[in-house]
């Protein structure tokens, strides 16, 4: 018997067991998250965009905006906006569909791993992106002048009130990735987060529309998520944060009720 | 040899459609625990719908299959703490280090970091240890192959399934995957059903061959037992068009075997190819056919599967 053999035959007393669903979160997070340094190139263009609308819309919109009743800064107007732009459609999805092209979907299925872990788990990695994400806009908001009256709590709130929007959304690209295994669609899936982005208050408050665009507002989970953050620039306004959590959570039901149900499509043995 | 109990596979009446697909039709087998099984057969054959469905990552239609004791459909999670898996495909993430593969797949079979790392060690001869801390995506072929049966292999399981396991390496690195594979099951008792579409890997390697065409198990053996059904020599006569005037020269003649004809080959098997040679040559002169080509030789798996499913294995030289 050789040293390598030897080394080989030790191996006995190891034994396979269940890691446990908690485990199985973390094991699935942990391998999602080291990625995402590694992933930069696709992340940082998404991070472009907001930084982009935010400077564009506060420098084209602002004297217009004086015209209307906004009570805060229309820079401090802006930046929920940028940090939704910012959340929103941002996944491991890609990752996710990049790994049942290559085969290692059926590697992890071919373990005890929890199958609702293999979703959660990258939701896990997808908080850490989008606290990642929302950092700069921040920053950048502080670096034109945007004050929180709120404090540093109502930082902390900003950013995750916008994390918990971005997590809820990710529904959306992990459905669409788990039933066609297809990254252009996945990458497409932000699209259908536009008709919700711009039929909203994302330029004027609710106030100020009028005729069909206030009516379809008025019904737009994203009116409440932006009034909730633009509240954080006022004081504690618990009423408009408390909508701004209703609509997250109304999201997150229909978009993940979606995800679940194609990750059972997609690990059925059938 | 450390053969353990319960580690055998047991398949009853498996059957996998897909639509109007049959693609496993009815197919029993038994690998005993410790053997090592081939089964081989071209693409399409069905061989890796079989072995998806013993790892649990594909329902049977009909049938039942058991892995080291354990009731594919009924316990699956239990079938995949005893199995190792690695799949046609090199199942790995190109942007992750060979490390992070072993770490994840340690964790996630409920290792803890201790003995992942200690696991690492003992599977150290078959890692490239040297870039086990590089992204997969550089590695050559051969490289990701074996951390792709390192990562199989992580959890000490009981049987391993591996799915055309030298598809796409060349020579070299074919050979060093065939020693780890010898090395596992002669060391560890680990049993191993193989799938190939090599004849010569199903002839090295393995204890016992299936033979599968069109879903079916159309023959089965140790590759001995397989060559000796068809006799102890085979004669081939490569008659470009007059395989009829040749079929009909050479039966009959004492001591041959049935005349077979594929294409415009004819074969013959026999006891003895040495005395045969004569008497067939010079019945395919009488006869008037031309041949281009007469050889002896003994048989292989080759001259198996033809006999059993009158074509021959695509791509089946190694």
């Amino acid at each position: 018997m050789t040293a390598d053999t030897d080394a080989i035959t030790m191996c006995a007393p190891i034994v396979a067991r269940k890691a446990g669903f908690v485990q199985d979160v973390v094991s699935i997070a942990r391998r999602s998250i080291r990625q995402l340094p590694r992933d930069l190139p696709t992340v940082v263009p998404a991070l472009m965009i907001p930084l982009f609308f935010l400077m564009v819309n506060i420098g084209s919109l602002q004297d217009v905006a004086a015209f209307t009743d906004i009570e805060i800064s229309y820079k401090a107007f802006q930046l929920p906006v940028s940090i939704v732009f910012a959340v929103t459609g941002v996944s491991r999805a890609p990752a996710l569909v990049l790994d049942i092209q290559n085969g290692y979907f059926d590697r992890l299925m071919t373990t005890p791993v929890s199958r609702r872990a293999l979703l959660l788990g990258h939701m896990l990695a997808d908080f850490v992106l989008v606290v990642m994400l929302a950092v700069p806009v921040i920053v950048l908001g502080f670096a034109i002048g945007v004050r929180f009256p709120t404090g540093p709590l109502g930082v902390l709130m900003f950013v995750t009130i916008g994390a918990c929007w971005g997590v809820a959304y990710t529904g959306i690209p992990y459905a669409i990735a788990l039933k066609t295994g297809n990254p252009g669609a996945v990458n497409s899936s932000f699209l259908l987060f536009f008709p919700f982005a711009f039929l909203t208050t994302a330029y004027l408050p609710l106030d100020s529309m009028t005729g069909w665009l206030a009516e379809v507002a008025r019904f737009n989970p994203v009116t409440y998520l932006l009034a909730g953050l633009r509240s954080l620039f006022v004081g504690w306004q618990w009423r408009e944060l408390a909508k701004s959590f209703l609509a997250i959570l109304g999201l997150a039901v229909v978009s993940q009720t979606l995800s679940f149900r194609a990750l059972r499509g997609r690990v059925s043995l059938n | 040899m450390t053969i353990r109990e319960h580690a055998g596979v047991r398949v009853q009446n498996l059957v996998r459609s897909f639509g109007p697909l049959t693609a496993v039709d009815g197919i029993n087998l038994v690998v005993e625990p410790g053997e090592i099984y081939g089964f081989l057969g071209p693409n399409g054959a069905g061989k890796s719908t079989v072995v998806r469905m013993l790892c649990t990552l594909l329902a049977p239609t009909s049938g039942s299959a058991s892995v080291a004791g354990l009731d594919v459909v009924e316990s699956p999670d239990e079938v995949r703490l005893a199995i190792g898996v690695a799949l046609q495909e090199a199942g790995l993430d190109q942007n992750m280090t060979g490390r992070e593969i072993l770490l994840t797949q340690g964790r996630l079979f409920g290792l803890t970091r201790a003995e992942i790392e200690r696991r690492i060690q003992e599977l150290s001869p078959i890692i490239d240890m040297d870039a086990i801390d590089r992204l997969v995506g550089t590695y050559s072929g051969g490289m990701a192959r074996r951390l792709d049966l390192a990562a199989a292999l992580m959890h000490n399981p009981r049987v391993l399934f591996l799915d055309e396991p030298t598809t796409g390496l060349d020579p070299a690195g074919r050979q060093r995957v065939w020693e780890e594979v010898r090395r596992l099951n002669e060391e560890v008792g680990l049993t191993l059903f193989l799938t190939t579409q090599y004849l010569e890997e199903a002839d090295e390697l393995a204890d016992r061959v299936g033979i599968i065409d069109h879903g079916t198990i159309v023959a089965e053996g140790t590759p001995a037992e397989l060559k000796r059904s068809i006799g102890t020599d085979v004669v081939t006569a490569v008659v470009d068009g007059a395989t009829a005037a040749a079929q009909a020269a050479l039966t009959g003649i004492d001591g041959l075997g049935p005349v077979d004809v594929f294409g415009d080959e004819v074969r013959v098997s026999t006891e003895n190819g040495g005395r045969a040679l004569s008497p067939i040559a010079l019945a395919l002169a009488g006869a008037g056919v031309e041949v281009r080509e007469l050889s002896l030789r003994t048989p292989t798996l080759d001259d198996v599967f033809l006999d059993v499913t009158g074509h021959r294995l695509e791509g089946g030289a190694a």
